[in-house]
């Protein structure tokens, strides 16, 4: 009986048994395949960043690394402390590392340094078999050939947080960076490439044993070629130096962006690599923002660079024509409150020609008690302020063009007449930034409608762009106003003196940041110098200007934060810069022989 | 299966050489073939390698063998005369393992005596269906039937089983209870009172609940559903199932199991070594395991059914249920059907204790094939 029980048992387990492998085999074959392969991904190579004349503004390189194994390793902390001997690694990143170590699976490697030479590197190879768990590698990582001076449009690359992780399983790979900030922020897709997969057989615990074919490679990232001439770029930013100053180029007929500068840089290649908290602290404390991007974030007052857009709205209205003229005293009232011309003495008669060159002041304030707010900002916009041209960097500004319906809306107050004179000579409400000032430029030299662009369209090498609408002639005028500013007696003239056959266009600005009270002027010294001044309240300095004058080709912008004066300071680093620009340009041959 | 009666002639008394070319060699072949099993699935577990495993299992398969050829031998009579000592040894020794017993995987079950570890609960497992078949040798069906001889029995019985609980070793303990069991039911105990017991002991569940280990309580939720906790205390279950089912008819081939050569199976070399023989062998091959065992197992119990004393008769057969039970817990646990409780599936585990429970067991059970002529006074004053 009991025999015949045990074969009852038995009997039955093998009955389980052929349920288990024969009737669900199916099932659990597919959960032991699942249980066992898994897809990895393969990091894609990210696309390079190319200038206009195919130099490398980003790219990829070896990176020489040293990584651990922490179950390789008989003794950890023997073995770093003999790593330690060879590499530098400060006490904070040790302990990170040691961190890491402990939270993750001791089979994973742990990065303990990157970025190495090749003398240490070598070392390393040397002392490798004495250091059980110890290997070295070269993977890829992003370079910045153009270093500090391209950190602001090109931005850089950082570890993913949360939300990149989210967006895509390739954020999870070790090692792999976000683009962050600029251009390798807002072409991150693009660049970025797609990955690739391969089925690795696994272990319980998630080891790799080998490799199951097929294997699907990634595909590299797509290059992305800029409009951006890489030398003048690195000119322009020679030329600010240590300023905090903004300065955009522009090809006229193009829109195309030459050099879009903001001063001071930073090294992208910094960021990459993982900044210092000591370098880190120091670009946030610096008073001069290296940061920011002033080129298309820093908003600034137009100063005199708007007194175009007011005398073509004059003219454009038939208030004045270029012959009008008024009497400049040094002053203008209005109601109980004066104006004063940046020329205490005033400038006597002037036509508008002469008041462009002269920059003076009162003749706009004269204009602009018989021309509407509103108008002036509607010329305004026509030339491109007050909105975003989107050339591919993140945080472009809109400045502000000030209206009756904006004063309305967001002071609850109705416009005053005084605010219209402060406006007509760029003080006011209105702001700018360097690159609208730049294309205001453009548009002022070409009468197109130019459009900036910083990224190649490889479909429209050639813009075409909408024809302004504005009368010819009225815009000519204020073409040969601009071309007065650098003529003898214009305010360019002293300190951008003409060094070429090629005649420049241009206009200066001095923005005021502080207000000059009645008090000050009434001093015997008069209103302070800016030299007299703490940084943070001098005047910021303006030009524009666009060149040949004849038949333009490049329209500048610049502004110097706290520089001082317009004519003193930013006139004769925009004549540096269009020199050189000039110079570099192909597009104008029988230019060539005479720089 | 009634060929007991083809064995030699019917004399009593036979010499060492007659006892050794006696002994059934046919059922020696089939314990040998499934040790070969174990060895070639301990080189497929350390992926293709003698060492550590394998080598180490073939030597102490080797001493195993002999051992319980040299036991098979020895007089029935002089097993008889040691069964109460031997089962009071083995009380003595779960007392020492009580006091400084070494601690293994959450119990103490082991006796470090210097140059082996000891397990003393293997020994009164089969002491006890020693002591118990040495006790009911001496009594009639009647006798058998009256409660009040069955006050000793059931001493014998709880005693070391309330000893192996202790350590906590819950798989052992049902195994001692049930080899004595059966043995008792087969002297002639009424069974009515089994009937009476197993009502008492389902009652009692609730309470013996509030004593179980968390871990051992952990084992029983976990095989009441094992999906509920697929990555706790389920997964080596799940995983378990996984590995049996993708077998299929025939294996993923030796050496070809993934489950196992990737280390998704638990405790692979010892209580799921079934797991990884049935990923590889598949259907066929399991069926080909369990037939053997199933051979062996049910000629121990016809060997003992064809002894002629009632000593043997017991021992035989209780043992033959108890070594059963290691096969049916085994390999029901493995496959989900009862909870895991950590019992190796002898001769094909890794590990001394078990290989060396079932050879001595066995080696008894020949033992008893070979005296199954030997008849014994009641009060058991044999041979010595």
């Amino acid at each position: 009986m009991l025999a015949g029980f045990q074969g009852l048992v038995l009997a039955a387990l093998g009955v389980r048994l052929y349920y288990l492998s024969v009737v669900n085999g199916e099932k659990y074959r597919l959960r032991a395949d699942k249980n066992r392969i898994s897809i990895r991904l393969i990091a894609p190579e990210r696309g390079e960043i190319f200038d206009r004349n195919g130099e490398k503004l980003a790219t990829n390189t070896q990176d020489l690394r040293v990584l651990l194994v922490p179950e390789q390793t008989d003794q950890l902390r023997p073995t770093l402390k003999k790593i330690q001997q060879i590499i530098e690694i400060d006490d904070r990143r040790m302990a990170r590392i040691e961190r890491r170590i402990k939270r993750q699976r001791k089979f994973v490697p742990v990065t303990l340094a990157q970025g190495l030479d090749w003398q240490t590197f070598s070392r390393l190879n040397v002392e490798i078999p004495r250091l059980p768990g110890v290997l070295t590698d070269a993977g890829l990582s992003r370079l910045y050939p153009g270093g500090n001076s391209i950190a602001h449009l090109i931005g850089y690359m950082a570890s993913p947080d949360d939300d990149d992780v989210a967006k895509s399983p390739l954020y999870q790979l070790p090692g792999f960076k976000v683009g962050r900030q600029g251009l390798e922020r807002r072409y991150e897709p693009f660049l970025r490439g797609a990955s690739g997969t391969r089925r690795v057989e696994v272990n319980a615990v998630g080891r790799e044993i080998r490799e199951l074919p097929p294997r699907e490679e990634a595909e590299r990232g797509d290059d992305l070629h800029l409009t951006l001439d890489i030398s003048l770029q690195r000119f322009v930013m020679e030329q600010l130096g240590e300023e905090a100053a903004g300065a955009v180029v522009l090809d006229v007929a193009s829109g195309d962006v030459l050099a879009i500068a903001s001063s001071p840089g930073f090294d992208p290649n910094e960021f990459t690599r993982g900044i210092s908290n000591a370098n880190w602290q120091s670009l946030l404390k610096d008073p001069r923002s290296p940061l920011l991007n002033k080129s298309v974030s820093g908003q600034y007052p137009p100063g005199s660079t708007i007194k175009m857009i007011v005398a073509l709205a004059a003219l454009e209205q038939g208030l004045i024509s270029p012959e009008t003229t008024f009497f400049c005293n040094g002053r203008h009232r209005l109601g109980n409150h004066t104006f004063h011309c940046w020329q205490n003495r005033g400038h006597g008669t002037m036509d508008l020609m002469q008041a462009v060159a002269n920059s003076c002041d009162v003749y706009f304030y004269k204009i602009a008690e018989k021309l509407d707010i509103d108008l002036i900002a509607d010329m305004a916009r026509r030339f491109g302020m007050g909105t975003t041209f989107d050339i591919g960097i993140d945080g472009e500004k809109a400045g502000l063009v000030p209206t009756r319906e904006w004063k309305r809306i967001y002071q609850q107050q109705s416009w005053q007449l005084g605010e219209t004179l402060n406006v007509a000579i760029g003080q006011g409400a209105m702001l700018a930034t360097p690159l609208q000032l730049a294309v205001m430029t453009a548009r002022m030299a070409s009468g197109m409608e130019v459009f900036p662009r910083l990224v190649k369209d490889e479909l429209a090498p050639k813009a075409l762009f909408p024809t302004l609408d504005v009368n010819p002639f009225h815009l000519e005028t204020i073409q040969r106003t601009m071309a007065m500013v650098m003529e003898p007696g214009g305010t360019a003239h002293d300190y951008a003196r003409k060094k070429s056959a090629v005649a420049l266009a241009g206009k200066t600005g001095t923005a005021q940041v502080r207000r000059i009270t009645l008090a000050e002027r009434a001093t015997d010294g008069g209103v302070l110098e800016n030299s007299e001044l703490p940084w943070k309240s001098r005047d910021h300095a303006l030009f524009v200007g666009y060149a040949p004058a004849t038949a333009p080709e490049i329209a500048v912008s610049v502004i110097v934060q706290h520089g001082g004066g317009g004519s003193s300071v930013a006139a004769p680093l925009a004549r540096k810069i269009m020199d050189f620009a000039l110079s570099k340009t192909p597009a104008n041959p029988d230019l060539e022989g005479q720089v | 299966m009634g060929n007991a009666r083809m064995f030699g002639p019917r004399r009593v008394e036979k010499s060492i050489l007659q006892r050794i070319v006696g002994l059934n060699w046919g059922i020696v072949l089939a314990n040998v073939l499934l040790a070969v099993a174990g060895f070639a699935m301990l080189y497929s577990v350390a992926d293709g390698t003698w060492d550590p495993w394998a080598s180490r299992q073939m030597l102490r398969f080797g001493v195993a063998l002999l051992l319980m050829l040299v036991i098979a031998v020895i007089d029935i009579r002089y097993w008889m005369a040691i069964a109460y000592p031997a089962w009071f040894l083995g009380i003595l020794l779960l007392f020492a393992v009580e006091l400084v017993g070494d601690t293994g995987m959450g119990g103490q079950r082991w006796l470090d005596i210097g140059f082996m570890r000891l397990q003393p609960s293997e020994l009164v497992k089969i002491a006890t269906v020693m002591a118990l078949a040495r006790y009911f040798h001496g009594r009639n069906y009647f006798q058998a039937r009256s409660l009040r001889s069955l006050v000793i029995p059931l001493l014998l019985l709880l005693i070391p089983f309330a000893l192996v609980v202790r350590q906590p070793d819950l798989g052992t303990a049902l195994m001692i209870v049930v080899g004595g069991v059966a043995v008792m039911f087969l002297a002639g105990v009424p069974a009515w009172l089994f009937v009476v017991a197993g009502v008492a002991i389902t009652s009692a569940i609730p309470v013996a609940w509030q004593f179980l280990r968390p871990y051992q309580k952990d084992r029983i939720l976990t095989f009441m559903n094992p999906e509920s906790d697929p990555l706790g205390a389920g997964y080596q279950i799940t995983q378990s199932k996984i590995a049996l089912g993708s077998g299929g008819m025939t294996g993923k081939g030796f050496l070809e199991g993934t489950q196992s050569h990737l280390n998704f199976l638990p405790e692979m070399k010892t209580d799921f070594i079934f797991t990884v023989l049935v990923e590889e062998f598949g259907l066929m091959g399991a069926a080909a395991i369990l037939l053997l065992y199933g051979i062996v197992l049910c000629y121990g119990l016809i060997m003992g059914i064809g002894c002629r004393n009632q000593f043997g008769r017991l021992l035989a057969s209780g043992l033959a249920v108890s070594l059963f039970l290691y096969v049916m817990i085994n390999v029901g646990m493995v496959m989900g059907l009862l909870p895991v409780v950590g019992v190796p599936l002898p001769l094909i585990s890794y590990g001394g204790s078990a290989m060396l429970t079932w050879m001595v067991a066995y080696g008894l059970i020949l033992s008893v094939s070979t005296h199954r002529h030997v008849t014994i006074a009641p009060k058991g004053s044999g041979i010595i």
